[in-house]
């Protein structure tokens, strides 16, 4: 392989990086070799410590544990497609009264931590006399409130970067302003911003976990409390590393997803030349 | 207000903390996300494979797990001890160093072919083209994005005050056991954060206007 970075490699050079290859691998390889030394050396890989995962109703609560995760990011996910693109619309508004309340809404709740979100929602509304308020539901607010500001930069951003000439063709032939945004901006804005939003996405699904901070029942929830039966022998690594696979799983399929709709909507584009990209982008932004 | 200026030592040591934590975090992820992105676009194989892997997996791990290894696991390996503040600054800066690396990277594309071309032309070799020619550019085109990655890093640090570290997130546990209302102090927690976060974005637009690239 070649690259604008480095020449193609001759025999000299491909001797050197077979070299560098070996280093690299056996760093690579004394690395991990390392962690799971120490691991098998302090006892992780005892069966004991993984004998409560082979209970069939373990197994259950972390199953549900997963559908609490996947339906906490399904509602907040949905929540804030909605708010984004509420507040960019907002944002784009000729009313001043509209799009500067947008804007301090989508800089101030970039700029609070989600952790602290969440808090303000668990520990902080109650005191003030606000009923109700369980942890999933703090969860998914901070979540909506926080990704839904990211995700109206994102929007915004999209339909901003069209060409004028798009808005101006929309007015030409006679639609609202309305009507210009919906069903002309928007769905090329999403076309663009595809690849952000959906990682915008993962970002939700993995900030899900902050919910084991506000005692929502969720993955890390749970591994937490297996991880401390005492009378298994405190497998909290054994956990650890359950709730990683589990993640990192969920996510890659998330991208994985991700990738399918890009390529899809690409094939679209080049068969229909735009004309269907309305229906195609709707899709999208509902999934 | 008094809830803020009779507990001003527990805001004062939280946020000091949460200072720390950023400021050592930012520095070791910014070395170890440059070395990541060198060795994605390097010209020997097995070093692109270790880095992709690396920023594959931990981009797709919560932060949250991350510091629940480190804060929660790694005291049981029995390897030397290490306090809950360290293990928070090695879990944020493995997690961070990643979107560096990828923020980087980024740039690294972003500067123009015949920069790269023309330093291959006089012979450098592919480790002197990247220091002295790509990587300069390429920092200065990135700064946006990597003040974004700071940003986010800042605001990371409170997932630390659920693993035992005293910084700001935690602020709120301690002002319930001195009994004061924790929707006040949860208030002032988010502003100062606001102010940190806008303090921030003015830095970024001074690097911004310092380093602007001329082309």
């Amino acid at each position: 392989m070649s690259s604008v970075l480095f020449d193609t490699p001759g025999p000299k050079a491909v001797a050197r990086n077979r070299v560098l290859s070996v280093v690299t691998l056996l760093v690579v390889v004394a690395i991990i070799g390392f962690v799971i030394y120490r691991f098998a050396e302090s006892g992780q890989f005892q069966a004991r410590k993984w004998q409560l995962f082979s209970f069939p109703l373990v197994q259950q609560t972390l199953l549900q544990a997963i559908g609490a995760t996947l339906s906490a990011f399904a509602t907040a996910a949905v929540f804030s497609l909605v708010l984004g693109i509420v507040l960019a619309f907002g944002r784009l508004s000729d009313r001043r009264w509209i799009s500067v309340p947008c804007l301090a809404f989508t800089e101030l709740f970039r700029a609070v931590p989600l952790l602290i979100l969440m808090m303000i929602m668990y520990y902080g509304l109650p005191t003030l006399g606000v009923q109700g308020i369980s942890p999933f539901i703090a969860v998914v607010v901070g979540l909506t409130l926080y990704n839904g500001s990211v995700l109206a930069e994102v929007f915004r951003a999209g339909i901003e970067s069209l060409p004028r000439g798009q808005k101006e063709a929309g007015f030409a032939i006679g639609l609202r302003k309305s009507t210009v945004m919906t069903s002309i901006l928007l769905p090329q804005a999403v076309r663009a911003m595809l690849p952000v939003i959906i990682a915008q996405l993962v970002v939700i699904l993995k900030d899900t976990a902050l919910g084991f901070i506000v005692t929502y029942n969720e993955i890390l929830f749970q591994a937490k409390y297996f991880g401390s039966q005492a009378q298994y022998g405190s497998p909290i690594i054994p956990a650890a590393i359950i709730a990683g696979v589990i993640y990192v799983g969920l996510c890659l399929l998330l991208a994985g997803v991700a990738k399918f709709l890009e390529s899809r909507m690409r094939r679209n584009q080049r068969i229909a030349k735009g004309t269907r990209a309305p229906v195609a982008a709707g899709s999208a932004a509902g999934d | 207000m008094n809830t803020l200026l009779n507990n001003l030592d527990l805001f004062t040591t939280g946020f000091q903390n949460t200072l720390i934590l950023f400021f050592f975090s930012a520095i070791f992820a910014l070395i170890l996300g440059t070395i990541v992105a060198a060795m994605r676009v390097s010209p020997v194989p097995a070093m692109r494979a270790a880095g992709t892997f690396y920023v594959n997996t931990v981009r797709n791990t919560p932060l949250t797990l991350v510091l629940f290894f480190f804060a929660l696991g790694y005291p049981k390996l029995g390897l030397p001890e290490i306090s809950f503040m360290t293990a928070a600054i090695v879990g944020l800066s493995l997690y961070t160093a990643t979107y560096v690396a990828e923020a980087i990277r980024s740039g690294i594309n972003t500067v123009p072919v015949g920069q790269a071309e023309a330093a291959r032309a006089i012979g450098l070799p592919f480790s002197q083209s990247l220091r002295l020619i790509v990587l300069p550019q390429a920092f200065r085109a990135v700064i946006p994005p990597m003040f974004s990655v700071f940003i986010a890093l800042l605001k990371n640090t409170t997932v630390a005050a659920g693993f035992s570290v005293a910084e700001a997130g935690a602020i709120r546990a301690n002002l319930s056991e001195r009994g004061e209302p924790a929707m006040a102090g949860l208030l002032w927690v988010a502003l100062v954060f606001v102010v940190l976060v806008f303090l921030l974005s003015l830095l970024q637009r001074y690097f911004e206007n310092k380093w602007k690239v001329a082309r």
